[in-house]
């Protein structure tokens, strides 16, 4: 589904931490490695999701698309724009076009400023004056976000973590944004109510047209939400591919591990499909294994693996516009296939 | 995962429980909300001892505001030596200790009069405490303002700035304020006065209040550049950054309000301790002194005489370890009532 023209390009992208140590005179003593060399593309009113075990440097690509991490190399631009080094006045413009959902409920709204204010806030910071004031626009954002309007004047402690992220969302759409950035915003809350909120971002984004990435531990929130699903490694993307392609058909060994750990919720007629449990805990972002980054918990990995890394690339059987990152791609004998109902969207 | 359903624009979960539901109140209309100020206000209403402690510290204020009024509807001044200024032996007696039980308790002289110098010692203590609570006032205020911006200016810029400034309320804190306050104050005043020169009491006050201020400010910027670290990580900082807050507006918008808890705690635990630090200064004779009337110089002469004038002593020394407690429990309640996970 790639664009010649699309809203956010990203190439190369990466951002290292530096580590700082010593004593009196503070130097720079190594780097975490949290991104290395990123690209991908969203379109307009796309979904792409982004998928990763912890600590892979999902959040910090969020942070660098949104430009609250300053990109150690690479380029991201935005509607042709280089917006990579840019600053606060030269992103205002854009700042309203792209915005951002975050984990946590409880530390992303201001504890001591009423729902209003914290909705009204980007309207205010922009100089935008909608038609019939700003606070009748918050209230028809409540709306939107399935929240009573007349809660105006509450504080954040009055609301629970599912509410919570209503209005995060609401302040997320004051600005009416072309982009936004949603950083697992699920994993916080209960179950019950992770569908509720998946569904709100689906309506809005069918509703809006509004183009998301979106972050997510695990595949199976993605799948019901993204047309095309970025897995990453350790600062990586090992594959990337439109929905169907990555659930129906994944090449890259990690994708099959993760796609193995998605919990079955499909017909029972269909044989159980084989687990696949990685051995061993993520390296460490300081200091990745050579080549490709998986190695050291790849059942296939062979020398070549640890002195070549992988490009990302469309290997042989796969579909324009999926890309895997390995030198033994998987192929559909190899492990059984993952289950797929015809109609995803009938599975959700 | 479990799918999700068609209803996601209806209004779902009912009220967070956490605070609200400890208060008993009916349910909230939807209209009717309490900020989290307003919460720590009834709290601190329904504290009893805070209440009275507020009340005792706010007499104080009253008593030190309106001194010259009350001195004059009493009808005598801090100066005037009435003891010396009355014949021998209807005051004062030979030695110099009043006549009267007491300390010299009347209806003239409510509080007694003062052994040697017979000054009348209720008019003495109200100017003390004016005194006191002004040079305590305005260094509490002096301090909490350069370490809120301090501590605020390292915390939010990170990086360079904030190892500097670290290592200065490094030194600052490890320095031996008293012993630098007895060492230096006379160089200071050297510096402005000559060695024949009657150093005026402002003067005094004023390099009191200087040097109190360059030693105190650390602790409270320590403890704002700590607070200001972990909020600047919040996420609700990084959501005003995503929609283009400028600096300023984050820091007076976004942080500021919710440092307001520790300011206020910090500065109603520092002020009792700069009244005991002034009177202490007083005493040890490197701040305020004779015949400026002052808490501390009153129990530096009632040190004097305690031995066979005990009252004089009392009246100083006893309201100023009610000012202090009373302060102090009222700083308890303070945190308390704003931040009652820190319950001890
Ligand atoms: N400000 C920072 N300074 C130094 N290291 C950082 C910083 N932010 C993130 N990292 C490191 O970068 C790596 C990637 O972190 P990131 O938060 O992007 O992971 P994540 O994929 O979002 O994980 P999670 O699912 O737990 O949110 C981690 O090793 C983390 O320790
Ligand atoms: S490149 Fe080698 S180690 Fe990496 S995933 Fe493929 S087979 Fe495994
Ligand atoms: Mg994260």
């Amino acid at each position: 589904m790639s664009n010649a023209n699309p809203l956010l390009d990203v190439s190369g992208l990466t951002k290292h931490f530096p580590i700082k140590g010593g004593f009196p005179i503070r130097r720079t003593v190594g780097a975490v490695q949290a991104v290395d060399g990123l690209d991908f593309s969203v379109a307009e009113g796309e979904s792409l999701g982004l998928v990763g075990e912890s600590g892979c440097g999902k959040s910090t690509t969020g942070r660098l698309i949104t430009r609250l991490l300053e990109p150690t190399g690479g380029k991201i631009s935005y509607r042709g724009k280089d917006i990579t080094h840019a600053g606060r006045k030269q992103l205002a413009p854009i700042r309203s076009e792209i915005q951002m959902i975050f984990q946590d409920p409880y530390a992303s709204l201001n504890p001591r400023q009423t729902v209003g204010k914290i909705i009204s806030g980007p309207m205010e910071i922009n100089g935008i004056e909608p038609t019939g004031g700003r606070e009748k626009r918050v209230r028809e954002l409540l709306e939107i976000v399935g929240l009573n309007p007349e809660h105006y004047n509450r504080f954040p402690h009055e609301f629970s973590g599912g509410q919570r992220q209503r209005i995060g969302v609401a302040r997320a759409l004051a600005l009416e944004p072309k982009l936004i950035v949603a950083d697992e915003p699920v994993s916080a809350l209960d179950v019950s109510i992770q569908a509720q909120v998946v569904n709100l971002l689906q309506q809005v984004q069918k509703d809006l047209g509004i183009a998301f990435v979106f972050i997510a531990h695990d595949l199976a929130i993605v799948r019901h939400f993204s047309q095309r699903v970025a897995v990453m490694y350790l600062g990586k993307i090992v594959e990337i591919a439109d929905r169907d392609d990555l659930y129906g058909n994944p090449r890259h060994p990690y994708t099959r591990a993760l796609l193995s750990a998605v919990p079955e919720a499909t017909a029972d007629d269909v044989p159980a499909r084989e687990r696949i449990l990685l051995k061993g805990d993520v390296p460490s972002p300081i200091n990745p294994p050579s080549g490709c980054r998986f190695r050291t918990r790849c059942w296939k990995a062979t020398d070549k693996c640890a002195s070549e890394a992988p490009p990302l690339v469309q290997v042989e059987g796969n579909k324009p516009g999926h890309l895997t990152a390995c030198h033994y791609p998987e192929t559909d004998g190899t492990v059984p296939a993952p289950r797929l109902s015809k109609d995803p969207q009938a599975a959700a | 995962m479990t799918p999700p359903t068609p209803s996601a624009a209806a209004p779902l979960e009912v009220t967070d429980e956490t605070v609200e539901k400890s208060i008993t109140s009916p349910a909230p209309k939807a209209t009717e909300s309490r900020s989290p100020g307003q919460l720590a206000w009834r709290r601190f209403k329904r504290d009893r001892t805070g209440f009275t402690s507020a009340c005792i510290v706010i007499f104080f204020f009253v008593i030190a505001i309106t001194a010259p009024l009350i001195a004059k509807l009493y009808g005598k001044n801090p100066y005037t030596q009435y003891g010396q200024d009355a014949p021998i032996g209807t005051l004062l007696n030979d030695a110099g200790f009043p006549i009267k039980p007491n300390g010299g308790i009347d209806g003239d002289f409510w509080f007694g009069v003062e052994p040697s110098m017979g000054r009348d010692v209720f008019t003495f203590l109200l100017y003390g405490i004016r005194t006191s609570l002004m040079i305590a006032t305005v260094t509490t205020i002096l301090v909490t303002v350069i370490g809120v911006v301090v501590g605020i200016t390292a915390g939010y810029l990170g990086g360079r700035t904030d190892y500097f400034v670290s290592r200065v309320i490094d030194i600052v804190l490890s320095f031996p304020s008293t012993l630098f306050f007895i060492a230096f104050t006379p160089v200071v005043y050297g510096l402005f006065y000559a060695a024949d020169e009657e150093i005026p009491a402002w003067a005094r006050g004023v390099c009191l209040i200087v040097l109190l201020t360059a030693f105190g400010w650390a602790s409270i910027a320590r403890l704002l550049r700590g607070q200001v670290l972990a909020l600047r990580e919040r996420e609700f900082v990084e959501a005003a950054k995503v929609t283009g807050a400028s600096p300023a507006r984050i820091i007076f918008k976004e942080l500021l309000p919710n440092l307001w808890t520790p300011i206020l705690i910090q500065s109603t635990l520092a002020l009792p301790a700069f009244v005991t630090a002034e009177a202490g200064l007083a005493f040890l004779g490197v701040g305020i002194q004779d015949p400026t009337p002052d808490w501390g110089v009153m129990i530096q002469r009632g040190a004097q005489f305690y031995t066979d004038d005990i009252t004089f002593m009392i009246f100083p020394g006893v309201s100023m370890i009610i000012f202090v407690l009373a302060f102090n429990l009222l700083g308890d309640s303070v945190r308390d009532a704003l931040d009652p996970k820190s319950k001890r």
